[in-house]
């Protein structure tokens, strides 16, 4: 029992990056239906500010946190208005494509800028505290990740239900041509959800650096997979499931390790992935609308 | 006329293009090192190293080794009454620059070669030295296929080695694990996408066995995996008196914290992959208490052999002799005692002898050169204490 509780924990706490992570690529994709593959090498990038914030200019880890969504934020806009704007009324599958070169891109750029090899972050940016209550270990970083995610989970809802933002972002996601003729800045609303969106993925970077005590210039890819697939689960374009999907997504593949054999945890999970997407192609979450003609 | 004009300008283009060519291979063959021929009576011994490109320090330490050697050696009055002439050539890190290199060298007499470090170059260098029946001895390449060839699973003939092939280092931690630690029931965590990983944890899961030790557990992890708490969880309940996790140190380093975090106790072990300074930084001190890795070499190790070899080198080159330096060192003595055995400066026998050579003592350990020409040969267990490698001892297998 004990056991399984700890387990419970382990799984919480892997579910809460993932969802971290799937939120901005839910929120982007939600918005202007454009799977960002370079979401992860975002949050690879938002890793590396942070490392080079806490370790050259000594901030605290807030403040690291803080640079990196900034940084990513800017990022974020320039990436959609060189790659992504011109081909906004090409196919998805153009756009689909030039996601994936702008993920190499920035992976091989950072590559090429600081060199292939992990950096390590100091034991002082986030001192480890352990928690042991009745055998079970519990740390400070779990805590810290499980409530960043919720709480960037409900500012994110709260920005896109009851914002004037939000409202323009929902009327994009909707119908683009209605909505300039509704008197919106198609343009300017899509540069705010891709600042939003890199700035969720920062914060992820941030946090996942932290969690693992490394960056490295390839660390974005796995985790960007892994959480593609909770956001899919949990129904790609909604910001609840994108945290429901990202926690069942931790908890699998933690009973799949615990209880069934290591080998099999990455098989079981798509495994998992391909089920979701035949039974219920719309996601836990998602609701059949049928398609727009 | 016009059709003329531009033919003459197609041929001075080719000419020129000639003349570079002809230009860049006098210059390769103006590296460093004496020109073969200088010395009638000397034995040419051709040095093929990384000394640029990706493994450049590598090749670096392990031909000072070698050439520490040879000056020991023609100090000592030579092999055969005659001195060791070293030809040192750049193979700049790639396979094909090794192939090259390899021909030069043979063009130069030598009668053996040592290098390059690599198993992928090695490889490079291999079809050359095969085809003109010259030795090569590989100070580091621990590929099983760099002495064996993988379609007709032959060993090939003029290829040996002075290091032992990577799974063998699976061996060596199990005897550790059963006759030092006293263990009886060990859990594997291998890093199941490389060979290497799995290499290493199937000759331990067989050693083990055969000390008379359980295996309780066998699990994996891939490459980049950063979580592992969940497996480790599973492990802490199976209890296990060792744990056995060859792999690569980007993710045993996070591993073995995780485990330490999670409250397992139990000594941990790997292999050569576990040997790099970020494992102290992302596991810390305290996390890395009670681990072992096996290596080739250790610097600190007591072996009067050792010792004097360290010394010695320190001060020629004014460093530490990494296990490179020692590898390549024992390549040419391995060679050396090639030569004595052979009584002739001469390849062809040279290569029999070698084939044939039986508890040399090197620095690296005694070794003997098993039927496909990898040594067998001891290894040492090197300890993580306060964040420090230190020398627990050495194994003989």
């Amino acid at each position: 029992m004990l056991e399984f509780i700890q387990q419970l924990v382990n799984g919480l706490s892997l579910g809460a990056i993932y969802a971290l992570i799937a939120l901005g690529y839910t929120m982007v994709y939600g918005i202007i239906k454009l799977i960002n593959f370079a979401h992860g090498d975002i949050m690879m990038v938002g890793g590396f500010v942070g490392f080079f914030s806490l370790t050259i200019f000594q901030t605290n880890i807030v403040t690291a946190m803080i640079a990196a969504m900034l940084t990513c934020a800017v990022l974020g806009i320039i990436i959609e208005k060189i790659a992504y704007r011109p081909l906004r009324n090409s196919t998805r599958i153009a756009a689909l494509i030039t996601a994936i070169g702008v993920s190499f891109f920035l992976e091989y750029v950072t590559i090429f800028l600081l060199g292939p090899s992990q950096r390590v972050f100091p034991d002082t940016a986030f001192p480890i505290k352990a928690y042991n209550i009745a055998g079970l270990s519990i740390l400070n970083k779990d805590i810290f990740v499980v409530i960043s995610a919720v709480a960037l989970m409900l500012i994110l809802q709260y920005i896109i239900k009851w914002t004037k933002t939000g409202k323009a972002m929902r009327a994009v996601s909707l119908d683009q041509e209605a909505a300039v003729l509704m008197g919106i800045s198609v343009d300017k609303t899509i540069s705010i959800t891709f600042a939003i969106g890199s700035a969720l993925a920062a914060a992820a970077g941030v946090m996942y650096g932290v969690y693992y005590s490394t960056v490295n210039p390839l660390m974005g890819i796995i985790p960007g997979l892994k959480a593609f697939v909770a956001a899919v689960l949990g129904g790609i374009g909604i910001i609840p499931g994108a945290m429901v999907g990202g926690f069942v997504m931790g908890l699998l593949e933690t009973m799949v390790s615990g209880y069934g054999n290591s080998l099999y945890r990455d098989a079981v999970a798509f495994g998992v992935l391909i089920l979701i997407l035949l039974i219920k192609p719309t996601g836990l979450f998602g609701k059949d609308t049928g398609e727009k003609v | 006329m016009k059709k003329n004009y531009q033919k003459k300008i197609a041929a001075f283009i080719i000419m020129v293009f000639m003349l570079a060519i002809v230009a860049g291979c006098g210059g390769g063959a103006k590296d460093t090192g004496d020109k073969a021929g200088d010395k009638a009576d000397a034995i040419n011994v051709g040095i093929n190293v990384e000394l640029s490109g990706g493994v450049a320090s590598y090749g670096t330490n392990a031909k000072d080794g070698a050439v520490l050697a040879i000056e020991q050696i023609n100090a000592d009055g030579g092999v055969l009454g005659m001195q060791l002439n070293p030809i040192i050539r750049d193979c700049k890190s790639t396979a094909d620059e090794a192939m090259s290199v390899s021909a030069a060298l043979v063009g130069e007499k030598i009668v053996a070669q040592i290098g390059p470090l690599t198993s992928g170059n090695v490889a490079g260098s291999t079809p050359i030295m095969m085809d003109n029946k010259i030795p090569m001895i590989a100070p580091a390449a621990t590929a099983a296929n760099v002495t064996v060839d993988d379609k007709t699973g032959k060993t090939n003939e003029y290829i040996f080695r002075v290091c032992f092939i990577d799974p063998f280092q699976g061996t060596l931690m199990a005897q550790f694990a059963a006759d030092n630690l006293k263990a009886k029931n060990a859990v594997i965590y291998a890093d199941t996408s490389t060979d290497y990983g799995k290499g290493l944890a199937e000759y331990f899961k067989k050693t083990f066995v055969e000390k008379g030790g359980t295996i309780v557990g066998e699990e994996g992890y891939v490459k980049d995996d950063r979580d592992f708490r969940a497996t480790l969880t599973k492990i802490k309940g199976m209890n296990p008196d060792f744990i056995y996790v060859p792999g690569y140190y980007q993710e045993v380093a996070p591993l073995i914290k995780q485990a330490r975090e999670l409250g397992i106790t139990a000594p941990i072990g790997g292999g050569d992959g576990w040997d790099s300074p970020d494992m102290v930084s992302v596991a810390g001190n305290d996390a890395l208490n009670n681990t072992y890795f096996t290596n080739h070499y250790s610097s600190q190790d007591t072996d009067p052999n050792v010792v004097k070899f360290v010394e010695a080198y320190k001060a020629k080159y004014n460093k530490d002799p990494d296990a490179f330096a020692a590898l390549g060192y024992d390549a040419v003595q391995l060679m050396v005692q090639g030569l004595k055995d052979a009584q002739a400066a001469d390849s062809v026998k040279l290569t029999a002898a070698l084939a044939q050579i039986k508890d040399f003592q090197g620095i690296t350990g005694k070794m003997s050169i098993d039927e496909q020409h990898n040594p067998v040969k001891a290894g040492v267990v090197i300890e993580f204490k306060d964040g420090a490698q230190i020398m627990n001892t050495r194994i003989q297998p």
